[in-house]
């Protein structure tokens, strides 16, 4: 299994001694229980629960990286990941043949991302001139146009029913699609999309997005270009979002105008909003939450005797519970549970020892 | 107002531009003239406080300077080019820093990361992805920096958790970062104590001959110790202008500003 070999000789790279030791033994735990749990759960678990967590996690971090460091709250993530998508599916293979190109994947993954980085950029071009309620409104014309387009161009997006058959290609002679492969495969680009964002946001360019979102007007006053640095956060996230597209093209084996429709891309800032826009984990914790909700609530709900039909509205109900109970989402509930950890529960008072 | 002079100070001085030239400049909002016809040069290198009473137009000065504002009329010059019409972080990449009365600080930030930020947006470092290794310059710079306003020991401490007056030196480190050519400290002593202000006024004493700066200073002993030359302002315009000890002396801003109408009685 070659991206799980690639996946601990990063980590074996990271095992330098100044390191190990700094490293909280929580950490890893998880790392260890990530890597091992093809042995723990069924098929369905990795592929339909960890695969599509991870996916819709990276998606949620693009946002996250927008929201949290640059305070740009953006509903158009899942149209560049739709973006992506699309493009895969028009310069690589589907089953489409008339429109699809058929170009290798090492030429159509290059193309579908940069395409959706320029899509992104042309988004954040538009909706860095606004602020607050209006760049929501911005973008979300943004992803309603683009799937309004794509659902009614058949010359190129195929209309309503889009392209399916859409494989990732056999690398290593691995079928990627197999509930292991692909586990590992989002892992692989989770945890690295993942520590790429953290170590952005201590770099200047993070920083400098942070301080944008703070206070704007004091960034011109230090030389920064606000405008030029918001628009460059929304490439930088557009390249996340696609990464993220392309893994759910190859996970569903299809994109159609329903997985860019407006739906979907306001899932995404739920998602992100449920987990936390704080620091990048809580995408991942939202992304979790949220496909655990949609998997199994058609069960809780028929169990308890139910339509099944009403999933929709357990998801809005453990939506409405966090952001009432936690405005900052699970990060935030987690943040305080940590801080309640070293008070004494009949004083209030701070312990030494912890 | 003072046209003429600067005129003639100039041309002695052949085709040398000013730091900063300001040519009837005047600031409108809506219908209130916050500034009118503010004209006057100060030298590379010339150290000048200036004065008034609250709503006198000083800050709103230095914010169309800086390029938070733009002016409703008139030319503003640094070192001989127009920039007018300048975004702000134009400006500030040609040399000219402020500080802001109010702090504009990151509170989230510690101290050193703002003053590393303020480096950042002059160098070329500011799209960076990496993070800062051990030997960078720019952070080496910021450290200095830090060490320069005393602030080396909370140098990892958030700034939400400095005293006002911490607050207000790290202001002018991040003023100083890069290569300043001219600074505008707007009331830097403003809430200060008094070893506080002394520590400043040596701070101002001691920057580079080469850096010129404008003060707005409430407090004469401060702005009479660290200028050499005055503008006194008044309801937006250019009230006098001279040397510290002429202005003292002035029977007209003594009786405006010193033993004040407006009862501030400064001084």
């Amino acid at each position: 299994m070659s991206v799980s070999e690639d996946f601990s000789n990063t980590e074996k790279k990271n095992e330098q001694i100044s390191w190990f030791e700094k490293i909280p033994s929580a950490y890893w735990i998880l790392g260890m229980l990530l890597l091992i749990m093809p042995l723990l759960v069924n098929e369905f678990t990795l592929y339909q629960i960890f695969g599509w967590t991870f996916i819709l996690g990276i998606i949620s971090l693009s946002l996250m990286l927008l929201a949290g460091y640059g305070g740009m709250v953006s509903l158009a993530q899942m149209t560049v990941a739709g973006v992506a998508g699309y493009m895969l599916a028009i310069f690589g293979d589907s089953a489409i043949t008339t429109i699809s190109m058929g170009w290798p994947w090492f030429v159509a993954i290059p193309i579908a991302i940069i395409i959706a980085i320029l899509a992104g950029t042309m988004v954040g071009w538009l909706a860095v001139r606004t602020e607050g309620i209006y760049t929501i409104m911005i973008t979300l014309a943004v992803s309603a146009a683009f799937f309004y387009f794509a659902r009614q161009n058949y010359v190129i997006f195929n209309g309503f029913s889009g392209f399916n058959g859409i494989l990732p290609p056999q690398l290593f002679g691995v079928d990627w699609r197999g509930a292991n492969a692909f586990y590992y495969l989002t892992l692989f680009w989770a945890v690295l999309s993942y520590l790429v964002v953290l170590y952005i946001s201590r770099a200047p360019f993070g920083l400098a997005l942070q301080g944008v979102r703070d206070n704007p007007r004091r960034m011109a006053a230090l030389g920064f270009n606000v405008t030029a640095h918001r628009v460059a956060a929304y490439a930088v996230a557009a390249f996340f979002a696609a990464i993220g597209g392309i893994l759910l093209t190859w996970q569903s084996a299809q994109i159609s105008p329903g997985t860019v429709g407006i739906g979907p891309a306001i899932d995404i800032l739920v998602v992100t909003v449920i987990g936390g826009m704080a620091r990048p984990i809580g995408p991942f914790i939202g992304a979790f939450i949220y496909v655990l909700l949609k998997t199994f609530s058609v069960d809780i709900l028929t169990s308890i005797g139910l339509s099944g039909e009403r999933f929709q509205l357990l998801i809005g109900l453990g939506f409405l519970l966090i952001v009432f109970f936690s405005p900052d989402g699970i990060l935030g509930l987690w943040n305080r549970w940590r801080n309640s950890l070293g008070k004494d529960p009949l004083t209030g008072e701070r312990s030494e020892n912890l | 107002m003072n046209a003429p002079v600067d005129i003639s100070q100039r041309i002695s001085r052949g085709t040398r531009d000013g730091a900063l030239e300001l040519r009837g400049v005047g600031k409108m909002f809506g219908a209130l003239s916050a500034l009118s016809d503010i004209s006057f040069t100060v030298e590379p290198g010339e150290r000048r406080a200036v004065l008034g009473s609250n709503g006198a137009g000083k800050t709103t000065l230095f914010n169309c300077i800086t390029g938070d504002f733009k002016p409703s009329s008139g030319t503003i010059r640094f070192f001989g080019e127009d920039i007018t019409l300048f975004p702000a972080h134009e400006r500030i990449r040609r040399g000219l820093r402020r500080t802001y009365q109010i702090s504009l600080l990151f509170s989230g930030l510690t101290v050193l990361d703002n003053v590393y930020l303020a480096c950042c947006g002059v160098s070329r470092s500011r799209f960076s992805f990496f993070r800062p290794r051990r030997d960078d310059a720019v952070m080496a710079r910021a450290e200095e920096l830090v060490r320069l306003v005393h602030l080396e020991d909370v140098s990892q401490t958030l700034v939400s958790e400095l005293s006002y007056g911490q607050q207000r030196e790290l202001e002018i480190a991040m003023a100083l970062s890069g290569a300043p050519r001219f600074i505008l400290f707007d009331e830097p002593a403003a809430g200060l104590s008094p070893t506080e202000r002394s520590e400043l006024i040596e701070i101002l004493n001691g920057l580079p001959e080469h850096v010129g700066y404008v003060i707005i200073e409430h407090d004469m002993d401060v702005a009479l110790r660290v200028s050499e030359y005055v503008t006194m302002m008044h309801n937006g315009r250019v009230f006098k202008e001279g040397k510290p000890a002429e202005i003292e002396e002035d029977e007209e801003v003594q009786a405006l500003y010193l033993g004040g109408e407006d009862g501030l009685g400064h001084g």
